[in-house]
């Protein structure tokens, strides 16, 4: 179970996280999906308390990250999105170091590696140098490690990034078993494809705020409320796009060319109303038209996601 | 010292299992022990076939100083990389994510370089004895230059591990660490000097004491110290014990001054602190 509520968090001019909001029920996968610089990374180091919010709170399994770091910590399994691993260490000797860094004691080791590597799938390269794994086995490594103290809540920043499709697999496979064994999850990507198969829910970050959030059926369906607009003017840009940010339903509001690109939830009603009081402020619409397609469409040709996979 | 345990075997096994390890080793010896043979040759030469025990307290002296600068040379360098390098090889993160504490991780890494500097100073103990068979010291002396060391490498890590805890980046935290040493064995000594000159030297009578800044100056300065403890004279005219004994307050202020930097260490390690990184 993991609630954020109102998160903010500024690098100096940059926002990162705009009271960002969210809730995962417990033993579901939640999959957190956004282009570069979305939020993604930041939002978990905080839950994985590696990073203090600025404003808001973050709770795992009741227990605040702010307030109860050490508490956190323990039920919680992270994996960085960049991480090393130690070199002069076997692939058992690396995760029988970290279970003492959880404190499991030390006659538990032997049965719990083993069972770990097995889960991976790495169970051949017990007694390898981890530096001479390749990527995809220490990405199964990493997560395998995650798992050592049996956290409830697992924390996976992007672990199949990097890898062959092959690899990829492998990983989502590990994924949908910790599911299985019914551990609450957040995941990111900066693909919906990819997680779209594993997850329960998804949200859409940008910007650092959530523009979607809900069941997967919905978004990949173009059911939602949720849709994408752009607003043609040939001028006042500038005051349109003011008016729109304090608009309600409005997620969120770009400059694009020729006008402003929004992300507008609401019924239709609510959308009828909305160019309505565009009209009646006088601003000179040439344009306001819906996005055709499903928000996952739309999403991957607004942030030229789609050809990376 | 539990939760101590895991890091500490980690790096252990990390240190000596690395090519690394005996080759420290064996230049450590080869230096200190080129040191002494070529000690022993000088005198053999100037009076072959005596034996005086005078010039055996000399190859002692030489002995304990060159010990003493290469310890300066190995110890910050072993911790100096310690978290630094934890963090530029992202392995940082992932250790605070577990049950260990900042406090609990500096003080393994502490405990792992500096077994291994007790190791070298250890393994050059044979090289001692032979000085010992010439006779001109005593057992004593040579128990309390060892303890010298001790406490001298415990302050020389800490600065290493506080300057990596520090800096991001593992080069500009060994040449900090290498400065802040490099100032502890001259700069104190130089810095000392350069007071009693200005305040003292020219003033008739002399003070009977030096002034405090200068005192203090001295007492902290390991080659300073070692000379007292191997009973050579004092360095600057009335240098003498002050409030306490000399070395009481060089070991007091070598080990407080060490686990004040340990503590600042570890709450820059931890995560959740308000500064930023540098
Ligand atoms: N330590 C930092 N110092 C300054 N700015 C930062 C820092 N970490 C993140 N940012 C900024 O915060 C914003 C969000 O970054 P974040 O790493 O959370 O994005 P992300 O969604 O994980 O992106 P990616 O897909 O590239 O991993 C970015 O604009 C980034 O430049
Ligand atoms: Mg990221």
């Amino acid at each position: 179970m993991i609630e954020i509520k109102n998160l903010c968090k500024r690098f100096g001019s940059t926002e990162a996280l705009k009271s960002l909001t969210l809730t995962i029920p417990a033993g579901q996968v939640y999959g957190l999906i956004g282009p570069n610089g979305a939020g993604k990374t930041t939002t978990m180091s905080i839950l994985a308390t590696l990073l203090s919010a600025d404003s808001g709170t973050a709770v795992v399994n009741g227990v605040d990250v702010a307030k109860e770091p050490r508490k956190v910590r323990r039920v919680i399994g992270y994996m960085p999105d960049f991480f090393g691993v130690y070199d002069g260490l076997t692939a058992r000797e690396y995760l029988s170091f970290f279970a003492s860094a959880y404190r499991i004691p030390e006659e538990k080791h032997e049965r719990l590696v083993n069972d770990l590597l097995e889960l991976v799938n790495l169970k051949d390269k017990a007694d390898t140098f981890v530096d001479n794994l390749s990527r995809g086995m220490k990405q199964r490594l990493a997560l395998a490690r995650c798992l050592v103290h049996n956290p409830q809540v697992l924390i996976l920043d992007e672990p199949a990034s990097g890898l062959d499709p092959r690899a990829r697999a492998e990983v989502k496979e590990v994924i949908r078993q910790l599911k299985y064994m019914g551990k609450t999850i957040l995941i990111s990507s900066h693909i919906l494809p990819e997680l779209a198969e594993i997850c329960d829910q998804v949200g859409i970050l940008e910007n650092g705020r959530l523009v979607v959030s809900g069941p997967v059926s919905d978004i990949t369906s173009g059911s939602q409320e949720t849709r994408i607009i752009n607003v043609e003017v040939y001028e006042n840009q500038k005051e349109m796009l003011e008016y729109l940010h304090k608009y309600p339903g409005v997620l969120q509001a770009d400059k694009i060319e020729k006008g402003v690109r929004l992300i507008f939830k609401g019924k239709r009603e609510e959308q009828q109303r909305l160019l309505k009081s565009l009209i009646e402020k006088n601003y000179p619409i040439l344009q306001f038209a819906v996005q055709p397609g499903s928000l996952e469409d739309t999403f991957l040709a607004v942030t030229g996601e789609g050809e990376t996979i | 010292m539990i939760e101590a345990n895991p890091v500490l075997l980690k790096e252990l096994r990390q240190r000596f299992r690395n090519y690394k390890a005996p080759l420290i080793f064996f230049i450590y010896l080869l230096v200190i022990g080129g040191f002494i043979l070529a000690a022993m040759y000088l005198d053999w030469r100037h009076f072959p076939s005596t034996f005086n025990p005078s010039r055996s307290r000399e190859i002692f002296i030489v002995l304990s100083l060159v010990q003493l600068i290469m310890l300066a040379f190995v110890t910050p360098g072993l911790t100096a990389g310690t978290i630094s390098g934890e963090r530029e090889r992202q392995t940082l993160n992932v250790l605070l994510t577990t049950d260990l504490t900042p406090g609990g991780i500096v003080i393994s890494k502490m405990i792992s370089s500096c077994s291994f500097t007790l190791l070298l100073l250890v393994s050059t103990l044979p090289l001692y004895s032979i000085v010992l068979i010439y006779g001109g010291i005593s057992p004593w002396q040579l128990l309390a230059v060892f303890s010298f060391y001790v406490v001298t490498m415990f302050l020389f890590a800490a600065i290493g591990m506080a300057s990596s805890a520090f800096f991001r980046r593992t080069g500009v935290s060994t040449v900090t660490s290498y400065a802040v040493t490099a100032f502890l064995l001259a700069g104190t000594a130089f810095l000392a000097m350069f007071i009693y000159e200005v305040t003292v030297s020219n003033v008739y009578p002399r003070p009977d004491t030096l002034p405090a800044a200068a005192q203090l100056l001295l007492d902290i300065n390991p080659v300073v110290v070692l000379m007292c403890i191997l009973g050579e004279g004092p360095m600057l005219d009335k240098h003498a014990d002050w409030f306490l004994p000399y070395w009481l307050i060089y070991t007091l202020f070598y080990l407080i001054s060490g686990l004040i930097l340990l503590w600042w260490g570890s709450l820059r390690l931890n995560p959740l602190r308000k500064k930023s990184n540098y």
